[in-house]
């Protein structure tokens, strides 16, 4: 194992590099350039073997995605923002053929205003597109997720697209120390990728055909079920990535932080639980305050029971949303009250809205979220404004 | 072949869950074959034999495979999956080819 200082965005493509996809469709986006730009050298310095291909749009790259993952080939490609919001008619093609390939996200906001900074809008719009998606906090976690991520969707019980979504800028252009596996045991861990059903002239077959009403309904049937397989098929493999590398983050679907005794918690995906990480540590240490973190890993599938189990003790659970679903309230908070709905033991679930576009969620702020959450008896929904 | 018939939606109560094949594919080569897709033609290409050159230009232009070959000469249209586009009509600078309306 090599331990180097390096950008998130180069140790995510290091990641791919020892995953060796056989196909990389890509199309350079602010933030998430710097991967597919160390990717492009690893092809032309000869440290990968793969075919390139430089197209016109996120459009084209997701769609020769789903043509070399067709032919039975481990596919990767990255995007960001309006790029993936360019890519969504082909997302549903992808999940619906039921196609592994790879894509990192580098979240950032969507247009307008114009912004390229970090929230989650991009990837939360892309919710029900069938595919996994991933959310990962530091350096480590998203190079670690992103070699996981190729055994998870290949999978044959799972056999899906995943998104590993990482924050952009704040993690993607963050130089951190990483701990780089090396080449053998990643061979040992990642089997070469063997589909059951390809494109092949040897033996034809007809993919992507039509859909009658009788017969459409079932496929969707089966890509749920898929999709519920997942739970289990990410938690063995986040066991067996630690097994084999010693590094796991919780359950593989969502990560604890002080929760034994812990009466009230934040629940957030991404760089901001490191954040929260810190003032709970302070806040424990200064104020003695029974305060913990959930963070959500997984967001589909939604990490149901692991959360129920989670809550079960809680007084008071703060939801923090990096998006928003115009007319409503934020996804992530949605999803968690639903969870909780049926439950007899379910803490009071409050709602905060905040790093839209890039605005800092600062310690003072989580402070804040804690002090309001212990003191109120009634639900706060509100938005992080603030200077 | 049982699965091809269940994706293309013939024997509709037959059709079971756990014998689809995830990602839809179809296994078996050919299914088009069975796939009829000529019902809703409201327009017939009409096919004069007498002005035919056998220059082939339909057989080129058809969107469908809906122009047999028999001995390179084209036979009469496969009327089982000409959906009456008329692109046959068009591209026929002989008028061999004439569109009137399908009468069902």
């Amino acid at each position: 194992m090599v331990r180097k200082v390096m950008e998130a965005a180069t140790a995510v493509a290091e990641g791919v590099k020892l995953c060796k996809p056989a196909v990389i469709p890509l199309y350079p986006i602010t933030p998430q350039t710097h991967i597919v730009e160390r990717i492009s050298e690893f092809v032309n310095d000869g440290d990968l073997d793969c075919e390139l291909i430089h197209v016109e749009s996120e459009h084209s790259a997701i769609s020769a995605a789903v043509g070399s993952s067709s032919s039975g080939v481990r596919t990767y490609t990255a995007t960001a923002s309006q790029g993936l919001a360019l890519m969504h008619e082909i997302l549903f093609v992808a999940s619906g053929m039921r196609l592994p390939i790879v894509m990192n996200v580098a979240n950032r906001a969507l247009s307008a205003p114009i912004n390229i900074w970090n929230d989650h809008s991009d990837s939360v719009a892309a919710r029900d597109t069938g595919w996994i998606q991933l959310y990962v906090e530091s350096a480590q976690e998203a190079i670690d997720t992103t070699i996981q991520a190729f055994k998870i969707a290949e999978h044959n019980k799972v056999m899906l697209p995943i998104m590993v979504c990482l924050d952009g800028f704040t993690l993607t252009h963050v130089y951190e120390p990483v701990d780089i596996p090396q080449q053998g045991n990643v061979n040992r861990f990642l089997q070469k990728y063997k589909p059951s059903i390809k494109l092949d002239t040897k033996k034809p077959v007809t993919m992507g055909p039509i859909g009658y009403p009788d017969s459409f309904i079932h496929f969707k049937n089966q890509q749920k079920e898929a999709m519920l397989n997942a739970l289990q098929i990410i938690k063995k493999i986040n066991s067996e990535f630690n097994s084999k590398f010693h590094r796991k983050y919780g359950d593989g679907l969502i990560e604890m932080y002080n929760m034994k005794d812990a009466e009230y918690a934040v629940l957030c995906a991404g760089t901001i639980c490191g954040t929260a990480r810190v003032v709970i540590d302070n806040l424990r240490k200064t104020k003695n305050m029974k305060i913990g973190l959930i963070k959500l890993k997984s967001y589909r599938p939604f990490p149901v029971d692991s959360l129920i189990n989670a809550c079960k003790s809680l007084k008071g659970l703060a939801v923090i949303d990096k998006s928003f679903s115009f007319g409503f309230e934020g996804a992530f908070f949605t999803d968690v009250k639903s969870t909780l709905f049926n439950e007899k033991n379910k803490p009071l679930v409050h709602s905060f809205v905040g790093g839209l576009g890039g605005k800092d969620i600062n310690t003072k702020d989580f402070e804040e979220i804690f002090n309001k959450i212990i003191k109120t008896k009634k639900p706060i929904c509100e938005w992080l404004l603030k200077e | 072949m049982n699965k091809t018939k269940m994706i293309i939606g013939k024997k509709h109560k037959k059709c079971k869950p756990h014998k689809i094949n995830p990602g839809a594919v179809v296994t078996e080569p050919g299914s088009s074959i069975i796939n009829k897709t000529g019902s809703w033609r409201s327009l017939r290409p009409e096919w004069d034999k007498k002005k035919c050159t056998q220059c082939m230009s339909c057989w080129m232009y058809c969107p469908d495979c809906s122009i047999p070959v028999l001995n390179n000469k084209r036979i009469e249209t496969d009327f089982e999956f000409c959906k009456g586009c008329g692109i046959c009509a068009k591209e026929c600078i002989f008028s061999s080819i004439v569109m009137i309306k399908e009468k069902k």
